[in-house]
């Protein structure tokens, strides 16, 4: 029809007069008519927002098997797939710093310092987008791109596949995991993606607090959750068992880099990043996405005061809280029940 | 001559006869995974959870942004071509709509 009528569009303008905001756009925006209803807060119903699920997803087309965890594990620790042979995933995704590296940026190929910090892979399972920006639709998509970055590992796809295919010891591995597939970029992705939907943060205090045994955490803690859920507003970005609505946000940090704006040019995404989970985030300091922030008590902190950088994209949930030095240190007490004494990994013999 | 003003009557009916939709974004979701409007139409997005939303479109043609919609505000976005829209919400990705414009 609007080809047929190439005036369309202003017919549509010209009856569109009661509406206000952008004709062009042909959107208009109604005054808030019921923001933040009020309602008695409820500790019990809080905690049933935060149970944790009872298994861990697989997509059909790459369910989980053990001989898939077992080359994605051996592939993801093993350095020789990058181009100077002593990179691996587990380089930045150390599992002694959470999954992450513990430093303020990443370092890459030849030593050389990335321009944001290493996220961690726990509990990527659940995760929509992957990336700080968001880049990537899923860990297949994902596990391939630091390998290939010339910034990271530095290695050409078909490269690594030769590499791979040299150590013969993978053969057996590849054909136990993808039967007939042999070694190609898919089915390494594939294999890693597997293992890294394996990385899961175990129980914590926080868990059997919620499944009711009252003691499990200390007092602080448990006033500190109530802040969370309310004056810190903290659980608006943060929510559910993961601590995170695999959502991106502007939270005024005082940097340049447009985070989620550079995939996404819309406004509400310029210097937006990804919300990252907050379980065991006491072991994975410095924090946010530039590492600027040394502490999680500097983290509460930029958040009480409301950001650093105010701009158009500043997520409206970050505003002054105004908390005391005790409401401080009942949500720190309450970050620290989140992290849990998880096993240790085992690390492969690699192939020959 | 006839057939376009016979076309331009037409299409002032069609106007005349728009409609309204209402989709509700509640529980980082919107109450709908598609929707089928005709050219004309709008849909009104009201965001009832008690965080910002966004509502956004980058197909071909269909292109629009309602920016930051605060808890509890309601934008109306109008529809005035033929076609299919990808809708979703910049903030948390996994909203999803399909509007087809008839």
């Amino acid at each position: 029809m609007a080809k047929k009528f190439p005036y369309l569009s202003v017919l549509v303008a010209a009856l569109a007069v009661s509406t206000v905001g952008s004709l062009r756009l042909g959107i208009s925006v109604a005054a808030n008519s019921n923001s933040d209803a009020t309602s008695a807060y409820n500790r019990t119903e809080w905690k049933a927002k935060y149970v944790r699920p009872p298994s861990t997803p697989f997509p059909d087309d790459n369910r989980f098997t053990q001989e898939r965890e077992l080359l994605g594990r051996t592939l993801f620790f093993d350095p020789r797939i990058s181009s100077s042979g002593t990179i691996s995933c587990a380089t930045c995704h150390n599992p002694g710093f959470s999954w992450g590296d513990g430093l303020t940026k990443g370092i890459g190929n030849g030593m050389r310092e990335l321009h944001r910090r290493t996220p961690t892979i726990l509990n990527t399972a659940w995760s929509d987008l992957l990336f700080w920006d968001g880049r990537a639709e899923s860990l297949e998509e994902q596990a391939l791109v630091p390998v290939s970055s010339p910034t990271e590992m530095n290695q050409p796809l078909d490269a690594m596949v030769t590499v791979v295919t040299s150590k013969f010891g993978y053969k057996t591995l590849f054909e136990c995991a993808y039967p007939g597939e042999g070694v190609t970029p898919k089915t390494v992705a594939r294999a890693i993606a597997t293992f890294e939907r394996t990385v899961v943060s175990g129980r914590a205090p926080f868990d059997e607090w919620v499944s009711g045994q009252e003691s499990a955490i200390p007092e602080a803690a448990k006033r500190g959750f109530d802040l969370f859920n309310t004056k810190a507003a903290c659980r608006k970005c943060h929510e559910g068992w993961n601590f995170t609505d695999n959502g991106f946000h502007d939270v005024g940090l005082a940097d340049d880099d447009r985070g989620r704006g550079s995939q996404l040019p819309l406004e509400a995404m310029q210097h937006a990043f990804k919300t990252p989970t907050l379980r065991n985030s006491d072991r994975r300091g410095p924090y946010m996405h530039d590492g600027s922030e040394r502490s999680l008590e500097d983290v509460i902190e930029l958040y009480d005061r409301g950001g650093k950088a105010k701009r158009p994209s500043l997520a409206l949930e970050v505003v002054p809280l105004c908390l005391t030095a005790q409401e401080k240190a009942d949500l720190l007490s309450f970050l620290r029940t989140l992290t849990s004494n998880d096993r240790g990994i085992e690390v492969p013999t690699f192939p020959r | 001559m006839l057939m376009k003003v016979i076309a331009c009557a037409s299409l002032l009916t069609r106007f005349a006869l728009a409609e309204e939709h209402k989709i509700i974004q509640k529980d980082r979701a919107f109450s709908q995974t598609e929707i089928t409007i005709h050219v004309g139409d709008s849909i009104l997005f009201k965001n009832a959870d008690d965080v910002t939303h966004n509502v956004f479109s980058v197909s071909p043609g269909m292109e629009f942004d309602i920016r930051r919609q605060a808890p509890g505000a309601a934008s109306q976005v109008q529809f005035k071509k033929q076609g299919t829209a990808e809708v979703r919400c910049s903030i948390h990705p996994k909203m999803k709509l399909i509007v087809t414009v008839k």
